[in-house]
Order: C-alpha cells, then structure tokens, then sequence
C-alpha cells in the first residue's frame, strides 16, 4: 500500500477543508451594506447595531475576525446563534446523527434499487427492461425531489395511511418507528441518487462485459452469475465507486430538500431556518459541518480504491 | 496556401457540425426533449401574450376551482388561474437558467481555460479553489448565498451560477490538457501566436462541445436549483408565480386542491427532462464514440 499517497490525500483534504472555512467566514462579509444591520432589520436602533457589530467582531479588520474565527473553531466553538443566543456547536451536534442516518439510507436505497437495474440492463441492452430502466433514470435526474417527497405523502401518509407523513424518532427508541419515519424520505433522496447511479453502473458494465477476460471465462464455460458477479462487476467497481463519490454532492443536496419536506430534524433544515431567521453563526456552522462530512465521505471512497483494486500505486 | 488551409480546415469543422446535427435529428429522445422545450420558450417568450386570464388576477369568488374548460389547471387560494401562472413561470425558469449557466459557463469555462493551459501553479491554486467551492453540496452553497445577498431572484441566479463554476472549470481543464500538446497548438505557438489568442482561436474551439453538453445539463439543473430556492422562500418572490413557489403555495392546500402543486411540478419534471434529453443527444451526437 501506498502510505505516501495517503499522507498526501489525507493533507489536500485539510487544505479543502481550510478552503472551506475562508468560503463559509465569507458568508457574513459579502452581506451588502452592515450584516448587524440586515440581521435586527431597518428599525433597530443604533446602539442595538453597534451592540451586535461588537459581538460578531466586525469591527475588527477582516483577518483579524478570520484568524479569531479559526481559533475558536478549532476548539469546537462555532459561536452563539443570534436568535436564541445558544452556543452553536451543541445544536449542530444533535443534527448530525439525523442527517447520517437519512443519507446512509438514502444511499443504500439508491445502491439497491441502482445495481440490480443498470447491471440487468446492461445484460440486455436494447431490451424492454433496459428502456424502461432508461426512462426510469431520466424521470429520477429530472423530478424535483421535493415535489416527489410531497406526492408520495399524499399516496402513502393521506391515503393509504401506511406511513407517517413527516418527523423522526431515534433509532434506539424504537427502531421501528424509526424505519416508519425514514422510509418515505430516504426514498425520496435515494430515488434520485439511484437514477443517476444506475446509468453509470449500466455503462461501466457494458464496457467491461466486452473485455477479453469476460469472453474468456465464458469460453472457459463458468456460469453467467460467476462471469457477472465475480468477472465483470468486480472489474466494473472501480468506476462505479467513483461514481458513487461524484453523486454524494447530488445525494447530500437532495438530503436537504427532503429535510425540509419531512420535517427531518438534520443539518439540511437547520441550515434553511438559519437562513430565513438570518442567523448567520448557525448557519456557517452547518455549511461548515456538512462540507467537512462530504469531504470525508469523498476522502474515504479515494482510499476505497486501494481495497478495491490492489494494482494501483500513485505516484 | 493559408487560405486554402483554411478553407479546408472550416469545410471539416462544418462537416463535422452537420454530422452531429444529424445524428441529434435522428435521436427520438433528443428530438422529444427540443420539441418540449420549444413549448417552454414559446410560453416563456409569449408568456403574458398568451394566458388565457391575468396570472396575478385574484377572482375569490373562484377560489380553489378544479380543472375544468374555463380553468384547465384550476384556480389556486387566490382564484387565480393556474395555467396562466405556469404559462409566465416559464419565463422566470427559462430566465434563471439562462444567466445562471452563463455566469457558469464564462467563469468555469475561463478558469478551466487559464488552470489547463497556465502554469502548473496556476493550476494548483485555481482547481483547488475548484475543490473548495465542490465540497460545499452545490444546493447548500446556493441556500449560503442567497442567505448573504439576500432572497430574490436576480440574487437566486448569481447563486445558481457561482454553484456551478466548477462544474465547467473542471470539464474545460480537461478537454485543455487533452488537447495542449498537439501538433496544431504547438505550430501556432511556433507562429508566433500569443497564449490569448491561443486559447481564444485554438483551444477554445476544440473544447467546445463538452462544453456545449454540460451547458444543456446544467441548464436542467439550474432549473431545478431555481424550483427549490423559491420552494424554500428564497428565491422568486409573491406575487410573481415561479413553478417552485406554486408548488410551496399549493404545498398548504394538498388535500383540498392536489393540483394547485401537481401541475408546476408536472412543469418542471418536463422541461428538465427536455434539457436532459437534448443534452444527452447532444453528447451522443457530438461524440459518437460514447454512445451506448
């Protein structure tokens, strides 16, 4: 194994995720005209203003707030939030698991629906199971998922009265009225991841199921569940993989939406009530929390390359 | 000797042009997709020319109407008519996505440009600025933005935009160093020619139809980007109907009247879809070699 290349994602991943705290201090400087200002509304007195310039420190010079910003950070503070004027940090902390859970899911509901699909149209391309999981594919990239969110409680909550249209309960209360609660979102977000998924997972099999060494273990007369499952999609991984980490910044986007929709107490709905109550340390915080999960789930698929293919040596 | 050069060099560019076109025209899928989005931009340029009723017209004695002849798509809490709200909201998807994928388009497509074929620092500092922005999840980063400039929708598309810069930067630094070393880039270079009018004349050009495909998709995507900041209350703002705020409005009234957000939604699965399929075509037709 290579460790220097470990050494060496392992460091671009810290310079991203310090790339990533200079973007989110942004968001409080490029508020046109005071932030303090925007944040009490026009008919805030002047001492209130000034009061609030004092306690986000901008009245000090941009690097300054910066570097102060970065410190307390590094020590787990992200702040106080305007509104309530809690600290920042253990209201992020209880979002997390939440957030986690809805996007684990929603993945491996994408994964499930997406394999045996693209793989099965790749056997048969051309075949009425193939155009059907084409335009399967091209309804998921293309429908609004909070619009499919609100069209499956109606079927499945309004209707049919199988699941409950929105909330959540935590997994070690009562696992099943957590599955209860998640399904219908976790469909949601995993529908779309899947269709993407699928179409990729449907290409790198065709090209490999045309390879040499798949021809050959059918001329050496294996079974088509060994040629497929231990020939051609094990050789195919190594593309999907990265497409399943190039589609987690589709899957963690839809997983804000879907919050939204389902009154899923994660990071996504936190982040949207900052903005609209213009709580700017709350929401800084969450932007921060999800780049720096999303640059780890990226940083892990690139080390799953070296389990999934032992030949691979970067220089 | 130039100048036939020249000539023969545009008669294989045109000829490669007019292959592309006909393998889009022959593509069912491409040519469904330009026939739904050629509805979308005759509403989006007609839009107020052609409702039936004045979208922002409030009839209460009609409130809540279902589809009927005189109201196709009902009426919605407003007795105002659905149709025509999705006939005008065309104009502000089609509007968004515009100069949302041409903000995208410039700057991405300009940095990728100056990150493939610059020095390799430039290239260093430009893509990893690349990654920083890419590490943001894009619907996040847009909600940040709006957050910072404020809701509405001129703002909506400045984030939409920025969102995707480097979407294109990375394509177009692609398409760069796939191409630098070439004989043709290298005998410009020997001819004197400077690096702007390198990548103007030289490079440019041939990087143009990946870039051409991503802008169809993104166009999709900016789309939907739109629908769901004006879902959330951040982008257009009442009483102008955007397709997304229709369907947060309707959102309220699902169980009385399910059509008031059933056809905005209806609206955006189709013109995405539209851009989907064009920008599939395209691919297709403009590399052969990828198609499936």
């Amino acid at each position: 194994m290579n460790y220097q290349y470990i050494v060496q994602r392992l460091l671009s991943a810290l310079v991203v995720v310090l790339g990533v705290t200079v973007v989110v201090f942004m968001i409080v400087q490029i508020v046109p005209g005071d932030p303090a200002r925007v944040v009490l509304g026009p008919y805030a007195n002047d001492e209130a203003v000034q009061g609030l310039r004092d306690r986000l420190g901008l009245n000090r010079p941009v690097i300054e707030q910066y570097l102060s910003w970065l410190g307390a950070l590094a020590q787990g503070d992200f702040g106080q939030s305007l509104l309530n004027g809690q600290a920042v940090a253990p209201q992020l902390w209880g979002r997390i698991g939440p957030s986690f859970e809805l996007a684990l899911v929603s993945l491996l509901v994408g994964l499930a629906i997406a394999f045996p699909v693209g793989i099965i149209s790749a056997l048969k391309p051309g075949s009425g199971i193939d155009i059907a999981a084409t335009i399967f594919s091209q309804i998921g990239v293309s429908i609004p998922s909070f619009w499919m969110g609100i069209m499956l409680v109606i079927i499945f909550s309004l209707n049919l009265k199988l699941l409950p249209p929105s909330g959540y309960t935590p997994i070690t209360e009562d696992p099943g009225d957590w599955l209860a609660h998640i399904m219908l979102p976790a469909f949601t977000a995993g529908f779309v991841s899947a269709s993407i998924m699928t179409r990729f997972i449907r290409s790198a099999m065709l090209d490999v199921l045309s390879a040499n060494y798949v021809q050959t273990a059918r001329a050496k007369g294996l079974g088509e569940r060994a040629v497929v499952l231990r020939h051609a999609l094990r050789n195919a991984m190594i593309n999907i993989v990265t497409i399943i980490g190039l589609q987690i910044n589709a899957l963690f986007s839809g997983v804000v939406i879907v919050e939204v929709v389902f009154s899923w107490p994660g990071l996504g709905r936190l982040a949207l009530n900052a903005v609209l109550e213009r709580d700017y340390p709350l929401l800084q915080g969450t932007v921060l929390i999800v780049a720096v999960m999303f640059t780890m789930v990226n940083l892990l698929v690139d080390l799953l390359y070296f389990v999934l293919d032992p030949r691979i040596e970067y220089a | 000797m130039n100048k036939a050069l020249a000539g023969s060099e545009l008669g294989a560019s045109n000829t490669l042009w007019r292959d592309a076109g006909r393998r889009l025209l022959r593509n069912r899928l491409a040519m469904f997709g330009i026939c739904v989005l050629t509805i979308v931009c005759v509403m989006g340029l007609f839009g107020p020319a052609i409702t039936p009723y004045d979208p922002n017209g409030m009839d209460f004695a009609n409130r809540f109407a279902s589809p009927s002849l005189l109201h196709w798509m009902g009426t919605d809490d407003f007795g105002r008519d659905t149709f025509s709200r999705i006939i005008l909201g065309a104009r502000v998807s089609l509007q968004v996505g515009l100069v949302a994928v041409s903000v995208a388009t410039i700057l991405g497509t300009g940095l990728g440009l100056l990150a493939g074929y610059g020095r390799r620092v430039t290239d260093e500092v430009i893509m990893r600025g690349m990654d920083v922005l890419y590490s943001i999840p894009s619907l996040l980063l847009a909600i940040a933005i709006v957050a910072a400039l404020g809701k509405g929708i001129n703002n909506a598309m400045i984030a939409i935009g920025l969102v995707y810069i480097p979407i294109f930067a990375r394509i177009a630094r692609a398409a760069v160093l796939g191409i630098r070393n070439e004989e043709f880039i290298i005998a410009a270079r020997a001819l004197g020619a400077g690096d702007l009018r390198i990548l103007l004349w030289h490079v440019l050009p041939n990087v143009l139809s990946p870039i051409i495909v991503e802008i169809t998709l993104s166009l999709a995507f900016a789309i939907l980007a739109e629908a769901a900041l004006s879902f959330f209350g951040l982008g257009t703002q009442p009483p102008d109907p955007s397709w997304g705020r229709m369907l947060a409005e309707g959102r309220d009234f699902f169980r009385q009247s399910g059509w008031m957000g059933f056809f905005p939604g209806l609206a955006i699965l189709f013109t995405v879809m539209g851009f989907n399929f064009l920008g599939d075509g395209l691919r297709d037709a403009l590399d052969p070699k990828l198609r499936r």
